[in-house]
């Protein structure tokens, strides 16, 4: 009920920032994508959740087109990636992805991490990178961090400069991929709560997890896939509370 | 919540540290060393035993050839009198062709200048005194300023490349070798991981043959064969041609160091860059080499070393490089007899340069191996 109305409404207001339609993928002879479909509405938070090896990586990582799909259409904020690499660099500098191993560059310190992209693709002078640098450091909570080499901080701390580096590009889309599965227990909350803030700022997300938590606090809709389809999706109640395949009850029970 | 020992609750047993003991005597000072580096078990105790049998027997007299009864001063006659030293004064009065060759006596003060700059040069690399950037465009502004001093044009005469020789030419080809191979061996590097398969082709085509022969090969096709294949009228020098020979043979090598570098970096990080919008070039440029290099300073010094080494070889084309030049005073009629001094002082020179390399090349090392 609620997904209807909101696709109507979708529909009537705005397009869908992002948009795929019957997205396919191959690795070689591996069928890793299967007629994916979705939609994702400006301001809507998505979790994507699944067993390893079901595709979700792959699925967000063609929304940036770190990988290329080889049939169907991915139309990003009115872009459709193509081979134009005009469009691709345009994609994304509006699309901040963040990673499970961080991924923050090793040589170069968290304040010069955060700063790089802002310099270098939109050309903003040094000092005022800095700035803006230091605002999202602040609100990630590692201001003091600014000097150190990423090697020197906790996994925590590390993807939380990372999802900082992602937000000095000043994205209208965020994509995470298990930005927490790699960090130890303690570490995790601290991540989320960053994750948490953004949400409630109205980012529009997309998010691989399988922190049922956060889905259950944040997610306007949760996606459920196995090998390489969505099997289902729903807002998180009905998705906890009644999802519609064996498949997703027998993973839910091994997770929760 | 906030208890400390002081406030613990009674009934607890307090924890006392045990005070650190000096570890047994076996283990530390000159006697644990000696115990554990030169007389551990029987066998390495004998082997001990046997060098400093050998160094007794070998050093001292050593010394006092090269150096006690050594003859430092006077002429030729000084080292005729029936002395069992080593006649350096030989070295002194070939000294001369040895570090310039042929060069003639009146432009002398050039090749000076072009050493002390080079010396300059080496010093503010060694001592770190710029940043690595400016050191590069050092370098290159300060090696242009070499050539232009040793070769001459621009307002000061020109004095022929057949003239030049000794030292100067062995680092002369070494540093430009160096300078244009390392930039090359990248492109050359990065042009193996393409997507365009023709660029692919092509850098693969060319490091895989060159690494394949040995450089005496190479030199010889720049200098005899390469002039078959230009146009009529159109002529390079012997010196360009060897010089190019050895750009390409050490690109190849470089290129292969390179890549090893490229290896190492992990797909995450192309990911990233790729995420922030970067392009190709601004990835490969300010993410991907940095890291790379940074990983292969040693292989990359390793091959310097190489290089200067082997840029000896081209006395087979005609060229009478530090080497060549040593070979060419013990012939002289007026000096026979002292071919050790000589061979002892090149292999010296050649030491004292490679070693310093190589030191830096650790310090290199160890300086990026902190962050
Ligand atoms: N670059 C690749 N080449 C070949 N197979 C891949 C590649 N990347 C992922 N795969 C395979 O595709 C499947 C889906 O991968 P992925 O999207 O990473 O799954 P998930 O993120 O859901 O764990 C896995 O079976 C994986 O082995
Ligand atoms: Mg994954």
């Amino acid at each position: 009920m609620s997904n209807a109305t909101k696709r109507n409404g979708d529909q009537g207001a705005q397009a869908p920032v992002i948009q795929m339609r019957d997205v396919n993928k191959w690795f070689g002879n591996f069928h890793v994508l299967k007629d994916i479909n979705l939609d994702v509405a400006r301001g809507e938070r998505i979790v994507i959740c699944g067993p390893s090896g079901s595709g979700k990586s792959t699925l967000i990582r063609c929304i940036n087109r770190l990988e290329i799909h080889e049939s169907g259409t991915i139309i990003v904020d009115g872009i459709e990636l193509t081979r134009n690499m005009k469009h691709i660099h345009k994609v994304r500098r509006q699309t901040g992805m963040v990673f499970q191993d961080f991924n923050l560059f090793p040589h170069m310190t968290i304040l010069e991490n955060l700063i790089f992209a802002p310099m270098w693709v939109h050309r903003i002078p040094r000092n005022r990178a800095e700035k803006i640098a230091r605002q999202y450091l602040e609100r990630v909570r590692i201001p003091d961090q600014a000097g150190k080499y990423p090697g020197q901080l906790s996994g925590g701390q590390q993807q939380r400069a990372a999802i900082a580096r992602s937000l000095c590009m000043n994205p209208r889309i965020m994509l995470f991929d298990e930005p927490t599965s790699a960090l130890d227990p303690e570490m995790i909350k601290e991540v989320l709560d960053v994750m948490v803030e953004l949400a409630r700022e109205g980012m529009t997300m997309i998010c691989v997890t399988h922190e049922m938590g956060f889905a259950r606090t944040v997610a306007d809709r949760v996606v459920f896939m196995d090998s390489g389809e969505i099997v289902e999706q729903a807002d998180p109640e009905t998705f906890f509370s009644g999802a519609r395949y064996d498949r997703t009850h027998l993973f839910l029970k091994q997770i929760l | 919540m906030t208890s400390t020992a002081s406030t613990a609750p009674p009934g607890l047993l307090v924890f006392q540290p045990k005070p650190d003991r000096p570890p047994p005597l076996q283990t530390v000072g000159v006697v644990g060393w000696l115990r554990n580096n030169l007389f551990n078990g029987w066998y390495n105790s004998l082997l001990t035993i046997l060098i400093l049998l050998l160094l007794v027997k070998v050093v001292p007299p050593l010394f006092s050839w090269a150096l006690f009864d050594a003859v430092w001063t006077g002429g030729r006659d000084a080292c005729t009198a029936g002395n069992d030293g080593a006649c350096w004064v030989f070295v002194a009065d070939k000294f001369r062709v040895l570090m310039v060759g042929m060069y003639p006596a009146e432009h002398l003060t050039r090749p000076i200048l072009a050493g002390i700059l080079f010396v300059v040069l080496s010093a503010l690399s060694i001592f770190r005194l710029f940043s690595a950037r400016k050191l590069v465009l050092l370098w290159v502004v300060g090696t242009a300023g070499c050539f232009w001093l040793i070769n001459g044009g621009w307002g000061l005469t020109v004095v022929d490349q057949s003239l030049w020789g000794g030292l100067m030419l062995s680092l002369g080809l070494a540093v430009i070798g160096i300078m244009v191979s390392i930039p090359l061996g990248i492109l050359l590097a990065l042009g193996r991981y393409s997507q365009l398969s023709v660029i692919r082709a092509l850098c693969v085509g060319i490091i895989e043959p060159i690494r394949g022969v040995p450089l005496i090969t190479i030199l010889f096709m720049a200098s005899v064969m390469l002039p078959l294949f230009l146009p009529v009228g159109m002529e390079i020098n012997n010196m360009l041609r060897v010089q190019i020979g050895i750009i390409l043979f050490s690109a190849a090598y470089m290129a292969e160091v390179v890549r090893g570098g490229l290896q190492a970096i992990p797909a995450g990080q192309y990911d990233a860059a790729k995420s922030l919008g970067l392009n190709y070039w601004k990835t490969t440029v300010l993410v991907v080499l940095p890291q790379a290099l940074r990983h292969v300073i040693p292989s990359m010094i390793n091959r310097c070393i190489a290089l200067f080494k082997d840029t000896s070889l081209v006395i087979i084309v005609g060229l009478l490089d530090f080497l060549g030049m040593t070979r060419a005073s013990i012939q002289d009629p007026n000096w026979l007899g002292f071919d050790a001094e000589a061979y002892v002082f090149c292999a010296f020179v050649y030491w004292v340069i490679c070693f310093s390399m190589s030191r830096y090349g650790r310090s290199l090392e160890r300086q990026g191996g902190n962050e």
